[in-house]
């Protein structure tokens, strides 16, 4: 009984925590939305670009660079990534998903290189420096913002809150503009979109870029709350991004039709995603090690529910439109 | 309007499946030409729209839209002159987004896309206005799903875009083929007059001789690849079925063209 009862403890005193990188996740997850749901590309480009920005964030920190500047250059960093990807799929016809996972394999190099840039070598974790740096967000503010050592805003949940509302206006905004428009045409009837006159492969360009930079920011996120960029840090990000975009879907899709409301779905996705991933490891006790196994079934899962019940349709499948119709 | 000179079209060159889908088509438009095209499977008028709107290129020959050479421009950058119905009322609009949406992406045809508003409250307006023209109900859905409507509603709207921002050529490939009589009969009558409004110069396909003889100024008719019969003014008022199927055995030199034509 007591210890049933300090595992429930240890959950609640973990859920800040879990709360602040729910909501880090969550920006990730919603860069994913752009071009899992917006675009309809599977873009595996993800996985490195997370590791990208919190690399290219850390360096830069590490450089005595302001943060501010450290975590601009990440969401640069992750839209370069992302025109990579969109070079191969748009202008070298490659598929999106070989796409992405060519350029996530190459920015394995690139992210050590990142991350050594100071020493001249290819290093594989950075850690920021106690020193000088002023980070964001940190698992240390969860207590430093409550003690007062601390100002109030700068704990992680409320900060992490406050970033996500922002990304969520400012992709509201965009995705209302006469180009927003067109990006979502184009994944939702390319077709339609070229007879409409819109140029189709740069709107995904464009989409590909905002998802990995977005992306990447995150990853700066991530790197500061834990202190380090590692280059495994981005591993399976991709399978976390789909489980919040899907747990955000078959939560919310009834209530939430509104735009923005459906990309804070997504983050209350991740959220979730974690505080369950959370519980299984504190409540149950199970061994980290079988977390990846774990998530790739909740995962698989959720994804095949809605092709079997009635409440979600299978979509309507975009066939490869033959121009000729005979 | 559209000049068409003397096009080549060949798929699958060199290889046992080779179709040579053009040969040689030559075609003039007017402005303010309403023309029909029929023919039979594999005549090559779909090929002739798909060469036009630029989905294929041509292996030779120029195309010439109100003067301007069109051949080597790429389908997303023709469209500023060309407005389009498709034969399947899925291709032509965009089901997840809403009918202004749609209407609003159509509006903006061949303009560059800027972080401007994507639609303005006078432009809802101005649409809703619109969508009274086809009379089905539409205007008081704007902000409904384009995945909700029914097909005829979706090719019916679809004309409507394609006319919003009033194109140079108006292509329609059978786009009243896929519907049930009653609805093709409406698209068809929403047609007309959406092309009487603005006097469009028109290309529409179709497989039904009724309609081909009963909409338009001018007739075409295809057979393997090349513009075989083309009736205008006059003769084309008093054509009828009988006659048309006369003048194919005729070019054609086929007796069983009848049932090929008709049944297409």
């Amino acid at each position: 009984m007591a210890v049933l009862l300090e595992r429930f403890l240890n959950f609640g005193n973990s859920l800040p925590g879990v709360l602040s990188q729910g909501l880090i996740w969550g920006i990730m997850a919603i860069g994913l939305y752009i071009t899992y749901k917006i675009l309809e590309l599977s873009d595996l480009t993800v996985d490195g670009s997370f590791c990208t920005g919190g690399a290219v964030c850390i360096v830069m920190m590490a450089m005595g660079q302001p943060t501010w500047l450290a975590m601009v250059c990440a969401f640069l960093a992750g839209m370069v990534a992302g025109s990579i990807t969109g070079f191969l799929h748009t202008v070298c016809k490659i598929p999106a998903i070989l796409s992405g996972i060519l350029t996530q394999l190459g920015l394995w190099t690139i992210n050590m290189f990142i991350m050594g840039l100071k020493q001249g070598e290819l290093i594989s974790t950075l850690t920021i420096p106690a020193r000088n740096s002023k980070p964001l967000v940190s698992a240390m503010f969860l207590t430093k913002a409550l003690d007062g050592s601390k100002p109030l805003y700068l704990y992680p949940p409320l900060t992490m809150g406050v970033a996500t509302v922002l990304i969520i206006a400012v992709l509201y905004w965009f995705f209302g503009t006469e180009r927003g428009c067109s990006i979502r045409a184009t994944g939702a009837n390319e077709h339609m979109a070229r007879a409409q006159g819109i140029n189709t492969g740069v709107n995904k360009m464009i989409g590909l870029m905002l998802a990995n930079g977005l992306v990447a920011l995150s990853g700066s996120l991530f790197a500061q709350y834990n202190g380090n960029a590692e280059i495994n840090m981005g591993r399976g990000a991709i399978v976390i991004g789909l489980a919040a975009i899907i747990i955000g879907d078959v939560l919310f899709s009834k209530l939430f039709k509104n735009f923005a409301l459906k990309l804070l779905a997504v983050s209350i996705g991740a959220i979730i995603y974690y505080v369950v991933i959370q519980a299984v490891l504190t409540l149950l006790k199970v061994d980290s090690q079988y977390l990846k196994l774990m998530s790739a079934a909740i995962v698989a899962i959720f994804l095949t529910v809605p092709n079997f019940s009635g409440k979600h349709p299978k979509k309507h499948k975009k066939q490869e439109v033959p121009a000729c119709s005979k | 309007m559209l000049q068409i000179k003397d096009i080549y079209k060949t798929f699958n060159a060199g290889t046992i499946n080779e179709k040579r889908a053009l040969q040689g088509v030559s075609l003039h438009l007017k402005p303010g030409d309403f023309v029909t095209v029929i023919g039979g499977n594999g005549a090559g008028k779909s090929t002739l729209m798909n060469t036009v709107s630029g989905a294929y290129p041509v292996d030779e020959g120029k195309i010439l839209i109100d003067g301007v050479d069109v051949t080597h421009l790429p389908e997303y950058k023709r469209a500023k002159f060309i407005g389009r119905v498709f034969q399947d009322p899925m291709m032509g609009t965009a089901a997840t987004m809403q009918i202004e949406e749609n209407m609003a992406l159509a509006a903006r045809r061949g303009k560059i896309r800027t972080l401007l508003p994507g639609i303005t409250n006078k432009e809802r307006k101005f649409y809703k206005e619109q969508l009274k023209i086809l009379d089905l109900g539409l205007e008081d859905r704007l902000t409904a799903k384009v995945g909700l409507l029914s097909g005829g509603q979706r090719q019916a709207l679809t004309l409507l875009m394609a006319a919003l921002q009033k194109p140079k050529l108006l292509l329609l490939d059978e786009h009243t083929a896929a519907l049930d009589p009653k609805t093709a009969a409406k698209v068809l009558d929403a047609t007309q007059r959406i092309v009487d409004k603005d006097n469009l110069t028109t290309l529409m396909i179709t497989h039904n001789m009724r309609d081909a003889i009963a909409y338009g100024n001018r007739l075409i008719m295809m057979y393997d690849g090349r513009v075989v019969v083309d009736v205008s003014g006059e003769e084309k008022k008093n054509l009828t079925v009988e006659r048309l199927l006369n003048l194919f055995s005729e070019v054609s030199g086929s007796d069983e063209a009848d049932d090929k034509l008709l049944l297409g």
